[in-house]
């Protein structure tokens, strides 16, 4: 058994190390936040991570955007995190040597507009009654959360970022960059995502809501800090888990195998009598433990309402406006955010003749796979960083 | 490996079609390249004739190769054809020893002439000289040196003679602005008995105005 001294030191040692969460302050009064749904909203604020270091002509930053309902923490471990804890949530992919290798590259990771980690959300304290927003947060947009990181972005001094890169919601804010900030990126790399969330997933998202909605708990959102609607939440976080896996690999990890019996023990009350249902239990479970409902509202409604095309005129006015390269990615397996919901930006960005990398990857773990699959992301994005980094060095040389 | 006293056709010697490609292509091009493999032409494309180059390949390990030459490539397989790819986007389409392997030549073609102005087309020449002799002599199937596959595992599906190509060219309506046969790795372009003597063919293709199929009736006297 390593000791706790010795498990700290190699935790220290691997990938980023030991990393801290920051806090930013932005949209102080009166440069309020213009949000795309009316109304503004001020000061808020950000949490974010930074890995690595920043070259002094600022040229080798990424932005990293998380999912639905990730966060600033991407890599490396907090100093008081416990034996069970885990590192960030893409560290096999952020440190020194790896794929976004810090040796080489900034990179930046900051929790969304409307979460619940650190970044000004419905549960933040509004200043103005000094009470939780809860519902009284103004409605926000994929472009309002991008608005927000970007000036985040040029708050760390950084007027051009190398790439950003994000998967699935992250995904969708990759493309707003690209089409609200044209200039500020040279890459941009999507993963499992869509330019539009597809009418499936905005009735994924309905029932997810409902269930928030409809427990007693609830309580039209005034719940008090640490109660609320749990089984609700933990309800939506089952759907929407159901919704990241694919038949294939919840037949590989639990099959029709039962938890605790030898054979069914015919009796109706007890909910964990398969493996897959103790295994969505428990992800609800965990999920509710950090994760609140009223953001998962929020957030979700932003997703429903992402749609490029219609937001910007269409694919190629939203996406013809930068000279930033595109790496797109899909996977097999992905019935969330298809092969077809990528290939129609690929369609649109090679119409307005820019340069665009697809590949369908080959993943039996559905929409999840772009947190799984370590591997072929090194092997994909590896060499476009590169290539990105070294045309900037090419062009400032010329 | 080829099996004994057959003739195998010459490699295609990728340099010579490269360059041959390469001369056909006006400087600051926009040029898709299908099976672009590791995307090493359209690298020179892009460095050489200041060209804005897309390359399609179906193999992982090549397009991983593409992107780490900075050309920007799409995962796809020519047999499914070229839906991703809008109308006239390309001044021009390459298609290099590729058209006998796929399962849809026509089709492709037809394709072709659509996404982009031109479309350069190498195919290997199965009228040559030497395996009509072959054939002849052993009655036996051609096996080429760069793919030396037997006839059961070959990919090369649809074998073709120069002739047998113009007269495809003719029913799908698409003219041939220029026929460069590569005889002993040199293209020659006004060649004696090039169906006979040519190992492969560079075409390079437009769309007719008017399908052949389509066009008006002589007039009768």
């Amino acid at each position: 058994m390593a000791t706790q001294q010795e498990l700290s030191e190699t935790r220290q040692q691997s990938g980023v190390g030991f990393v801290q969460t920051r806090l930013a302050t932005l949209f102080t009064p009166p440069d309020w936040l213009k949000l795309a749904g009316g109304g503004e909203l001020g000061p808020i604020q950000v949490a974010y991570e930074t890995y690595g270091t920043l070259t002094p002509a600022k040229d080798n930053a990424i932005f990293i955007c998380h999912a639905l309902t990730g966060d600033a923490h991407a890599a490396g471990y907090y100093e008081d995190d416990d034996e069970k804890a885990k590192p960030g949530w893409w560290d096999d992919l952020i440190g020194p040597g790896r794929t976004l290798d810090t040796d080489k590259y900034f990179v930046i990771c900051a929790n969304v507009l409307g979460g619940c980690q650190g970044t000004t959300g419905p549960g933040s304290i509004n200043p103005e009654t000094n009470q939780p927003y809860r519902l009284n947060f103004p409605f926000i947009t994929v472009g309002d959360i991008v608005e927000v990181h970007a000036t985040l972005t040029r708050e760390l001094g950084i007027d051009q970022l190398l790439a950003v890169i994000g998967g699935s919601l992250g995904g969708m804010q990759v493309l707003e960059w690209a089409a609200r900030f044209p200039d500020q990126l040279r890459g941009a790399i999507c993963l499992a995502s869509a330019a539009q969330l597809s009418a499936q997933g905005i009735a994924f998202n309905a029932v997810g809501r409902r269930a928030i909605k409809t427990d007693p708990e609830f309580k039209d959102g005034e719940y008090e800090h640490g109660a609320g609607p749990r089984y609700g939440l933990a309800l939506a976080r089952m759907i929407a888990h159901i919704t990241y896996l694919s038949d294939q690999s919840i037949e590989m990890k639990f099959g029709r195998r039962l938890q605790d019996h030898d054979t069914f023990t015919y009796e109706m009350l007890p909910e964990v009598e398969f493996q897959v249902e103790s295994y969505l239990h428990y992800q609800g479970k965990r999920f509710v433990e950090r994760f609140d409902a009223n953001s998962y509202l929020y957030l979700t409604r932003a997703m429903d309402y992402f749609d490029l095309a219609s937001q910007y005129g269409s694919l190629t006015k939203a996406l013809g406006r930068t000279d930033a390269r595109f790496l797109i990615a899909s996977y097999d397996s992905d019935w969330l955010f298809t092969t077809t919901q990528s290939k129609e930006i690929v369609r649109a960005l090679i119409e307005c003749g820019k340069h665009v990398s697809f590949i369908e990857l080959k993943s039996p773990f559905g929409h999840d796979s772009f947190l799984i699959e370590i591997e072929q992301l090194q092997k994909l994005i590896t060499p476009f960083l590169a290539q990105a980094y070294e045309s900037l060095q090419a062009e400032k040389e010329s | 490996m080829c099996a004994k006293h057959r003739y195998c056709m010459e490699d295609p010697s990728l340099d010579v079609t490269d360059k041959l490609l390469m001369e056909q292509i006006q400087p600051g091009s926009r040029v898709l390249d299908l099976g672009c493999g590791d995307g090493r032409l359209l690298a020179r494309l892009r460095d050489e004739r200041d060209a804005s180059v897309l390359g399609m390949e179906i193999d992982i390990e090549q397009h991983h190769g593409a992107i780490a030459r900075g050309v920007p490539v799409i995962q796809a397989d020519l047999d499914e054809g070229l839906h991703d790819i809008p109308d006239l986007a390309f001044d021009y389409v390459v298609l290099s020893q590729t058209l006998q392997q796929v399962l849809h030549p026509k089709q492709l073609l037809e394709e072709m002439v659509r996404v982009a102005r031109q479309a350069l087309v190498v195919v290997p020449n199965f009228g040559n000289w030497r395996i009509r002799l072959q054939v002849l002599k052993q009655g036996r199937a051609p096996v080429t040196e760069v793919l030396p596959y037997e006839w059961y595992n070959t990919p090369n599906l649809h074998l073709m003679s120069m002739h047998d190509f113009q007269d495809l060219m003719r029913l799908l309506g698409i003219e041939i602005l220029k026929e460069i046969p590569i005889i002993n790795h040199r293209a020659v372009e006004k060649a004696w008995l090039a169906n006979l003597r040519a190992q492969q063919i560079l075409y390079v293709l437009q769309r007719q105005e008017q399908p052949a199929e389509h066009s008006p009736a002589p007039a009768t006297a």
